[in-house]
């Protein structure tokens, strides 16, 4: 296949990006996204252009370092994959394909398709762990918990923190990444002594990175690649909620 | 020119055309330094080893302990909980990783699940069983004391794991749940899904995170180690390029860890994350710690096969795929039909024809080594001819396809994602590709290298795995490392040593931020022709074919001397455009390149001098007549630990022997 990619790219964060536009040719159906961008890399290389920023590490959808918009869809067409798990049978032979960083005030661009997503690691600090320190921890099979609470948290837990949610969200919420992990530990029983302290903590950090409102658009669940409900954001405004009027 | 053997000589008396750094930097020749090899096993039973260590340890007092700083470098499960663990106790930590957040550390992507002795399903496990299992596994090229505390430990890491809210996988009691994964007898496997790295690394992340919360940590993301502070013998910092802004500054401290995990992306191609790299231990071998058996590298029988010339990277597909699929080839040589075509006796099934017993469960060098020998004769599958089918048609009939489809959804969409056809309908075709690197820095039984106050952990170490890892070990020896032994043997030393000595205005620190400057300053100044991709993959392709499933001692001289050759391309060839001083991925990847090119001649000289077969080493001259493995344990029972001597000299070998008291020696058998 032959493509044209237009490709977001921006020096650093103190100046303006563009769209640049770059033929790739004798791309196969079997590659991968990022393999595409490779080959455009080896090309430009070559020519002696500098090649394109992006980050990526695990490529099999598991890190959440990878994070392009392709053509206006935060990790592209294909529903429940990562960029990196995007492949290139999904494309047309002569498309054309537009490539962005994730676009949204909390992610300063660092460089052509790096963003700074620092701000979640933030919120996680703030508040999104139990405090178990190492040692003194009673027997793993002491506490129990109930199946379907353990699927359900780990449904919750399943988040890669890519932030491809805040990039869909026309608001760019923060809202999915952080129910994600409000719910995955309220839901257990290890998790529910702290969970008033947690849920407050960690959506003042939230709105302090500022990061928009949930409005109910869902693009978040849309473009989450690892499918995780938008019912958690409900569960969270639960857990707010409850945080607010306990004494 | 290239390595030659000192005829009649000793081992030790190997030659080798010494490593030269043509980047021009300068290191000491330490020819004044005494390599102790001290492994500090403790006295007495197997049994009481690591209580007795644990008593006699000194401690710092509570009041002093935030005097000490402590570097960590890594931020995957090993480094992770070590860091958290560190700063519980009351250190001072700074941790470091070269990924935007700490979360994204290579752990993340383990799939299978973590060993751990609990015998929670009354089948017959106990810390005795494990700590076997594990020795035999790594064909007793281990030490016995080290393995018996990992299997001690492992209990604990599910209770940590546990109450910081890993959400494992439960029965509809409440309990936790396991499974029997690589071969095991017994079901001793916590899982989360397929993603139990990913959740124990959170797990470690979130506990990390907290001491982040309250002080106790600094951490540096998107900062990568380029070297080593030793000052009179003791480590006592590091080198980091912060990747934004590519300045290069020294960090100091009482004591590094090392956490850096494994370098199986010497091979290019391989199921690590592409950031997997050997540059922060082979820095400190280069600065005195030891290296030891660089040579033992896992190759995992069950991955993607690839699929062209862009391939990047290669996707591990679960071993336990294998307790339900069978392994065959067709039986005639470029047998080109489609598989379902094939009548079933025009297939072979040839694990099971070779292993009647253990058929596709065999181990996993075992496995992967079969694997090759059928494509080497012609008879693998799909367009490469390197691949083998795994089928899953009979066990769909047996079982039905819900049944299947429910045990391996997920497995299949991603190999459908990837290769475009459905497993349910299509064979999945599979080929092995390196996986993991039982090799690492040398450690005693605290950890510690043989240069003070250097600790290394996780799978950056040679610990644990002698020369062929488990399934689902690694994980258990990456927590058991950061959350229990570590923060314990570190103590000692700390309270053996007077904190704060060096600080980053010493010399020896502005001496190494100019040389690493120099290096990067010289990587950009060649502009030559070739991308480091490039010579990466031809690197990785030598490796493969030499140094990789079965070596011969003639395909290891020809690596070792086309090693030198390409490392000099590299260096005189090589292009990589941009700054210094800003973010520059392909300045990145020639730093960790031109480490690797350095690295894997040490690599093939540990398997040109290790003249025996033993786990995942499978050296074609010493093999049984049924073409197995065969131990030499009277010439090769030890570890070997290799120091480097500074530029034009030959590395030197150092042996640790290794004592056998508690299990019996015997020859791996699974036919
Ligand atoms: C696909 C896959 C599946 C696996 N499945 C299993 C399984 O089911 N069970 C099991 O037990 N094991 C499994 N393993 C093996 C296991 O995942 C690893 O051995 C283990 O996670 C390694 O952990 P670690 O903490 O030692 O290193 P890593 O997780 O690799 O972390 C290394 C850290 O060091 C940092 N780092 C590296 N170099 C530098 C540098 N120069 N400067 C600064 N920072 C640096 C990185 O940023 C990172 O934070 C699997 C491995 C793979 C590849
Ligand atoms: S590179 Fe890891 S999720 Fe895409």
């Amino acid at each position: 296949m032959n493509l044209t990619l237009r490709v977001w790219r921006q020096k650093n964060k103190n100046v303006n990006g563009k769209l640049i536009s770059y033929e790739v040719k004798q791309v196969s159906p079997d590659m991968s996204f990022l393999e595409v961008l490779d080959l455009l890399n080896e090309n430009l290389v070559k020519k002696g252009e500098e090649p394109v920023a992006f980050d990526h590490d695990c490529r099999e959808g598991i890190c959440g370092a990878c994070s392009l918009v392709i053509n206006g869809i935060p990790h592209g067409p294909d529903r429940g994959t990562t960029a990196c798990q995007l492949h290139m049978r999904k494309f047309r032979d002569g498309d054309t394909i537009c490539v962005e960083p994730w676009r949204a005030k909390p992610f300063p661009v660092v460089k052509d398709l790096v963003v700074d997503r620092s701000a979640l690691d933030r919120i996680i600090q703030s508040g999104g762990f139990i405090s178990a320190s190492t040692g003194g921890v009673p027997n793993a099979n002491s506490i129990l918990v109930a199946k379907e609470d353990a699927d359900r948290a780990m449904d919750a837990a399943a988040c890669i923190g890519c932030g491809a949610c805040v990039a869909a969200c026309p608001n760019a919420s923060a809202m999915l990444f952080v129910a994600s992990k409000v719910s995955h530990l309220a839901l257990l029983p290890q998790g529910k002594v702290e969970r008033a302290h947690r849920v407050k903590k960690m959506i003042k950090q939230m709105d302090s990175e500022q990061f928009g409102n949930c409005t109910n658009h869902f693009e978040c669940e849309a473009a989450c690649p690892k499918k995780i409900s938008v019912s958690f954001i409900a569960h969270m405004n639960r857990e707010y909620l409850n945080a607010h009027l306990q004494p | 020119m290239g390595w030659n053997v000192d005829r009649g000589g000793s081992l030790c008396r190997l030659r080798l055309r010494s490593i030269i750094d043509l980047s021009g930097s300068d290191y000491l020749n330490p020819r004044s330094r005494f390599v102790k090899l001290d492994p500090r096993i403790p006295e007495g039973p197997l049994e009481s080893k690591w209580e007795r260590c644990k008593s006699e340890l000194k401690l710092v007092s509570p009041a002093n302990k935030r005097k000490y700083k402590i570097l960590v470098v890594g931020t995957g499960l090993a480094g992770a909980s070590a860091a958290a663990s560190l700063a519980e106790l009351g250190f001072s930590v700074e941790c470091f990783c070269f990924q935007d957040s700490a979360r994204r550390a290579h752990s993340i992507a383990a799939q299978g699940g973590i060993n751990a002795a609990k015998n929670y399903q009354n089948d017959g496990d106990s810390v005795h069983r494990l700590f076997y299992d594990t020795i035999k596994g790594g064909d007793f090229r281990s030490r016995e004391a080290n393995v018996h505390r990992l299997a001690e430990i492992s209990s604990a890491i599910i209770d940590q794991c546990v109450a910081q809210g890993v959400p494992f996988a439960r029965e509809y009691s409440g309990y936790l749940a396991n499974r029997s994964f690589g071969g095991a007898q017994v079901s001793r496997t916590f899982y989360a899904r397929g993603q139990t790295g990913q959740q124990l690394l959170l797990g470690a992340y979130q506990a990390l995170s907290r001491q982040v919360d309250a002080g106790s940590v600094i951490l540096h993301t998107r900062s990568e180690m380029l070297d080593l502070v030793v000052v009179d013998g003791e480590a006592r910092g590091i080198i980091v390029r912060d990747l934004i802004g590519g300045k290069v500054n020294a960090f100091t401290g009482d004591a590094v860890v090392l956490a850096t995990g494994g370098y199986a992306n010497v091979f290019y191609l391989s199921t690590n994350a592409k950031g997997c790299n050997v540059t922060a231990t082979w820095r400190a071998a280069k600065r005195g710690a030891l290296f030891a058996n660089p040579c033992f590298t896992q190759i995992h029988p069950t991955c993607i096969p690839v699929s062209g010339d862009h391939q990047s990277k290669l996707t591990l597909m679960s071993e336990s795929l294998r307790n339900d699929g069978r392994i065959w080839v067709p039986k005639a040589k470029g047998d080109g039909r489609p598989g379902k075509h094939i009548p079933a006796d025009e297939r072979d099934y040839f694990l099971e024809r070779k292993y009647p017993s253990f058929g596709n469960l065999t181990p996993r060098d075992v496995a992967s080594r079969s694997v090759k020998e059928v494509c080497d004769e012609g008879r693998g599958v799909g367009k490469t001819g390197q691949g083998v089918y795994l089928d899953f048609s009979d066990s769909m009939g047996r079982l039905g396809k819900n049944v299947i489809e429910e045990r391996y959804g997920n497995l299949f969409q991603m190999y459908e994602k990837i290769t475009g056809e459905n497993p349910l309908e299509t064979p999945m075709r599979i080929y092995p590709a390196p996986h993991y690197t039982m090799g690492g820095a040398w450690v005693d039984y605290h950890l510690m290298s043989n240069l003070a106050g250097l600790f290394v952990i996780g799978e950056a170490n040679f610990s644990d795995h002698g020369a062929n890892r488990l399934g689902a070990s690694a994980l258990m020896q990456g927590l058991a490392d950061g959350y229990f032994i570590l923060p314990y043997t570190i103590s000692d030393y700390l309270a053996r040593t007077k904190p704060g000595t060096v600080t980053s205005d010493h010399p020896e620190c502005k001496r190494l931020e100019e040389e690493a400057a120099k290096r990067l300053k010289k990587l950009l100044s060649i502009r030559g022709r070739r991308t480091v991709d490039d010579i990466h993959r031809e690197l990785g392709t030598l490796l493969w074919n030499h140094c990789g499933m079965s070596r011969s001692e003639q395909g290891l001289r020809t690596a070792l001397e086309k090693i030198p050759e390409l490392r000099e391309t590299f260096w005189r060839d090589v292009t990589i455009l941009g700054d210094r001083e800003e973010l520059n991925q392909a300045l990145e990847r020639a730093g960790r390149v031109a480490d690797f090119l350095e690295f894997s001649e040490l690599m093939c000289r540990d398997a040109l001098e290790r003249k025996e077969s033993c786990g995942a080493h499978f050296r074609v001259e010493h093999q049984t007549e049924s073409g197995e493995a065969l131990r030499d344990d009277r010439h090769f029972k030890h570890v070997s630990a290799w120091e480097f001597k500074g530029e034009n000299q030959t590395p030197e070998l150092h042996q640790e022997p290794l004592e056998f008291s508690n299990v019996e020696l015997v020859q791996r058998n699974y036919a």
